[in-house]
């Protein structure tokens, strides 16, 4: 608990914050760098999918990503509705719009992936539509969050509607799950196939290690922009005042 | 429970003296399935396909629409203040307030729901059911909608964001309830779906009131 309000303070934060940033961002460069070169010239292309295949170094981290944020999301909007936690607050906010391009980010893969594969840019499968649900969670989140001219009343308001949303999540994916194996029974080619390979799951696991870095990095570099930003509103309101 | 009751009979009261604004969401409902057929062409064959999905679909709609309202007017006078400072507990008062919107708003729309099945040609056998499920799933509806309504008290632009924020979380619902009209038109069982959409109900009835009044009382803090 002491640790938890120990950061409370956005200064404290900082302090500790903006040293880590280069370094974090030099991790993501490297593991994006070296992920990216073994994922589009070293590892094998598929026997069926061909070339296609490596688009899936790009897709399945930033689905992983999609949800990893959601959590993260409400676990720093948990902890500023909790304890009234200033950072917290904003690591959500900022979490929210980072989490809900990486959604976009995998549909729109998924979506290219699809067209040669499927040949459709678009089927109603069961994992597609729980992702294109979970977007609509994320923009939900974060226009109840600018909805008010109070930010601290936008901040509870959206934690209490993250946590909502968390408890529905598992019961979403049972029903669509569900809805899709009743409408459309196994019409989608699967990605059975031999199991991965490590000329494939070495720059796969590269990539999701520099996709959690990359969230990491943007994060703390829009945390400290929104804190800054802050503390001049305050400050121009002062001067008006004075 | 007196106070829950007298609350519940206080905006029935408010209710009934609107007159007509009451029945403005049944006919946004009937309009709003009447217009299916002049999009997707009249002929019966089709319409019995969708006429589940479709009634199901304008019925969440037409919920939506009522739900802005459901704290709103008492938000602005004052009155839901003086309800948060009553020794009641608020849950309580809001649960009151979710059987009122149901009663207004659910009840009249699972009346009107066996005219528009004949209208859009569904098979004889899914009348029961969709009535049934229709019991089963409004409720949770009014219940999901609550949250929503406490969350946008006080901001900019509440129906648009409301309407955001709620029908994701509708999805399930309209999944089992078209689910289970299909299935008793095809001849399957149904009961699967209708026990998992009376789970959804009995565990909203707790959760929801509790996450509305967490909502309502900070949005009085201020």
């Amino acid at each position: 608990m002491a640790m938890i309000e120990k950061y409370a303070n956005p200064n404290r934060f900082l302090r500790i914050a903006r040293p880590l940033i280069p370094w974090i961002g030099g991790i993501t460069l490297l593991c994006l760098g070296i992920g990216l070169y073994l994922a589009l010239f070293v590892s094998p292309a598929d026997y069926q999918q061909g070339e296609s295949v490596r688009i899936i170094y790009v897709h399945v981290p930033a689905a992983w990503m999609a949800m990893f944020c959601y959590t993260s999301l409400v676990i720093s909007a948990g902890v500023g509705l909790i304890w009234k936690h200033p950072v917290a607050e904003i690591a959500a906010r900022e979490t929210a719009s980072i989490g809900a391009i990486f959604t976009f980010l995998a549909l729109l893969t998924g979506s290219l992936w699809g067209k040669p594969m499927w040949g459709t840019w678009w089927v109603w499968d069961a994992r597609l539509t729980s992702m294109l649900v979970l977007l609509f969670l994320y923009i939900g989140f974060m226009a109840l969050n600018s909805a008010f001219d109070n930010a601290q009343r936008g901040a509870k308001a959206s934690a209490i509607l993250a946590m909502v949303g968390f408890i529905n999540i598992p019961i979403i994916k049972f029903s669509v799950d569900w809805w899709n194996t009743l409408h459309q029974p196994a019409s989608v080619i699967r990605m059975d196939g031999p199991s991965i390979h490590s000329s494939m799951l070495i720059p796969l696991l590269l990539m999701a290690v520099g996709y959690s870095f990359f969230y990491l990095w943007v994060l703390l570099i829009r945390m400290d922009s929104a804190i800054t930003a802050g503390k001049i509103r305050t400050l121009r309101q002062r001067h008006a005042q004075a | 429970m007196g106070h829950f009751i007298q609350l519940v009979r206080r905006d029935l009261n408010l209710a009934s003296r609107q007159g007509f604004d009451n029945f403005m969401v049944v006919a946004f409902f009937v309009l709003a399935v009447v217009l299916f057929p002049f999009g997707v062409g009249p002929e019966p064959g089709i319409l019995a396909r969708i006429s589940a999905g479709v009634i199901w679909v304008a019925a969440l709609m037409a919920s939506m629409l009522s739900l802005e309202r459901l704290f709103l007017a008492d938000y602005e006078d004052g009155s839901l203040e003086l309800l948060v400072l009553s020794p009641v507990s608020l849950e309580i008062l809001v649960l009151a307030k979710i059987c009122v919107h149901w009663l207004t708003t659910g009840l009249p729309l699972i009346i009107a729901a066996p005219l528009l099945a004949v209208l859009l040609n569904m098979e004889i056998e899914g009348f029961g059911i969709l009535i049934t499920a229709l019991f089963i799933g409004t409720p949770t509806l009014s219940l999901l909608g609550a949250v929503g309504a406490a969350l946008v008290l006080g901001s900019r632009r509440g129906g648009v964001l409301l309407s955001l924020l709620i029908l994701p979380l509708f999805i399930p619902v309209l999944i089992f309830g078209v689910s289970a009209v299909d299935a008793a038109i095809s001849g399957y069982p149904m009961k699967a779906q209708l026990l998992i959409m009376a789970a959804f109900f009995l565990l909203a009835l707790p959760l929801c009131p509790w996450a509305a009044a967490v909502a309502i009382r900070q949005s009085l803090e201020e």
